[in-house]
């Protein structure tokens, strides 16, 4: 299995490890719900180094983005973060990936973990003759999420600058005598950011954090967080994750996240069209059968991915993500139902063995973050 | 939290301790770890008559639902009211307080073939 740089600090902490992708990873160190309060309440460190980044660089980089990303990417600025997503030709959801603009002609994208070596032969794929440089330096860097309401107390300690950032902007840090790209992003629905570092460094950049904060004490601003709280908290978020709410499968349409899809991105220079804009157009056109939605449920059972979901004994729909909400203290659920019942208020039952559990489309997100 | 050693183990890692003709029933500590977080537990309700190795309800955490099996048959008389309030206590105190059902049974047969405590300590290295 691979290692992040931060395979120690995840098994002097307790971790509980396991196989994500072909990394060792921790899924929780002391409990998931407690690590999901942590970071709601406080903050969390979460080690994100599985993701893939990879760079790109030429005199085509514009082009080639264009023509993999369904989000117009030639009018961002220098320092801007921008979410996308990567389609293939039938219009469903390669990946989706953030693009962070580095300067006139360098980009970096990061990737779900797996659908890295996916994307990179997508990348070779459709570069054709054009001039782009691709550099995989998933194994060279590290990547850490720090995410609460009081991590931008914590960043001042370091940095005036960062907590002046704006959301989806970053900046490249001189770090420990190296450069550390540091943007205020994140997938938990809380204020934050995400550090790229080299390797190198990765193991100093911790200790610079653990002079400010004992991991240990119960009252830690931050304290280390899992893969399995990072998932109960971009589901409350409403954000979807590759492999439940996107797939290969799913029209990029049904998604909700048509923000992330610009049809009339031809029209701009450099005129590159996203490959499966036909399809996807055509989804936007006549509408798409399923529609992705938010669900809430009564009790404390959770629905759980895969079960089908019911309208009067007819199958409607299927479950994607679901937990007990650690903050709401309710089942929440996402899940793709018939376009005519993606309406907020519509009763549904969620086929859960031989029980059913009564349902109700409800907006998305489930939870969000006080300003 | 080692298992006690006045009661005998399954592979599907359920306790089971007689007291006279009822059986009561929960799970170990081990299992309970790797489920993590318990929240939501269903038991069938008292009355049920549950064959040897059939399902007595589910126990449910953040992550996963599992299937609780009885290794003997009987007739549910209690499911632990504190369930229902508090699922968590499956976590804290998976032995005592966090007990899942009491079973009247009429063979108590079953229960001869399962682990002792030392025996499923060894094959389940619990925390």
């Amino acid at each position: 299995m691979l290692k992040t740089p931060f395979n120690k600090l995840h098994h002097d902490a307790g971790g509980r490890m396991v196989d994500f992708a072909g990394w060792e990873m921790p899924i929780l160190y002391t409990g998931i719900i407690e690590e999901h309060k942590q970071v709601r309440h406080s903050g969390g460190l979460f080690d994100v180094s599985h993701m893939g980044r990879v760079w790109f660089k030429g005199k085509d980089v514009r082009r080639f983005l264009e023509r993999l990303c369904t989000r117009r990417i030639s009018d961002m600025q220098p320092g801007q973060c921008r979410y996308s997503l990567v389609c293939n030709e039938a219009g469903g959801v390669r990946d989706d990936v953030l693009v962070y603009r580095i300067d006139e002609s360098e980009f970096m994208l990061v990737v779900n973990a797996s659908n890295r070596e996916k994307l990179l032969g997508h990348f070779d794929e459709i570069r054709g003759d054009l001039k782009v440089d691709i550099d995989d330096r998933t194994m060279k860097t590290a990547m850490v999420a720090l995410q609460g309401p009081k991590v931008m107390d914590l960043i001042g300690k370091f940095s005036q600058e960062i907590p002046q950032l704006k959301r989806y902007r970053f900046v490249t840090k001189g770090v420990l005598m190296v450069k550390a790209l540091v943007s205020r992003t994140g997938y938990t629905g809380e204020d934050g950011v995400e550090v790229i570092l080299p390797n190198s460094v990765a193991g100093m950049a911790i200790d610079l954090i653990k002079r400010e904060v004992d991991f240990t004490k119960p009252d830690a601003i931050i304290k280390p967080a899992g893969l399995g709280a990072r998932d109960t908290l971009r589901l409350e978020a409403g954000m979807p994750l590759y492999g439940h709410e996107l797939g290969e499968d799913i029209p990029a349409w049904s998604s909700d996240l048509s923000f992330a899809i610009n049809l009339d991105k031809a029209e701009h220079e450099p005129k590159e069209q996203f490959i499966g804009f036909d399809a996807v157009r055509e989804q936007a056109e006549k509408g798409t059968a399923r529609k992705l939605v938010g669900m809430a449920m009564e009790g404390r059972r959770s629905a759980r991915q895969g079960m089908i979901i019911q309208r009067n004994g007819e199958d409607v729909g299927l479950v994607t993500s679901a937990c007990l909400s650690p903050t709401l203290e309710k089942p929440i659920a996402m899940g793709y139902v018939d376009s005519a019942l993606a309406d907020n208020g519509t009763k549904l039952d969620i086929i859960a063995g031989e029980r059913t559990i009564a349902a109700e489309v409800v907006g998305l997100p489930f939870y969000k973050a006080k300003k | 939290m080692n298992p006690p050693d006045d009661r005998t183990y399954s592979d599907s890692h359920e306790w089971h301790k007689l007291d006279g003709d009822i059986v009561t029933l929960g799970v170990t500590k081990f299992a309970v770890d790797e489920l993590t977080d318990i929240t939501y537990a269903e038991m069938k309700p008292a009355g049920t008559v549950i064959e040897a190795g059939g399902s007595i309800g589910e126990i449910e955490s953040v992550k996963a639902t599992a299937d609780v099996y009885s290794a003997v048959g009987g007739e549910i008389v209690e499911v632990n009211p504190a369930l229902e309030s508090d699922p968590s206590v499956l976590n804290s105190n998976p032995y005592m307080d966090g007990w899942l059902v009491k079973l009247r049974v009429t063979d108590t047969a079953p229960l001869k073939s399962l682990m002792d405590a030392a025996t499923y300590s060894s094959k389940h290295q619990t925390s």
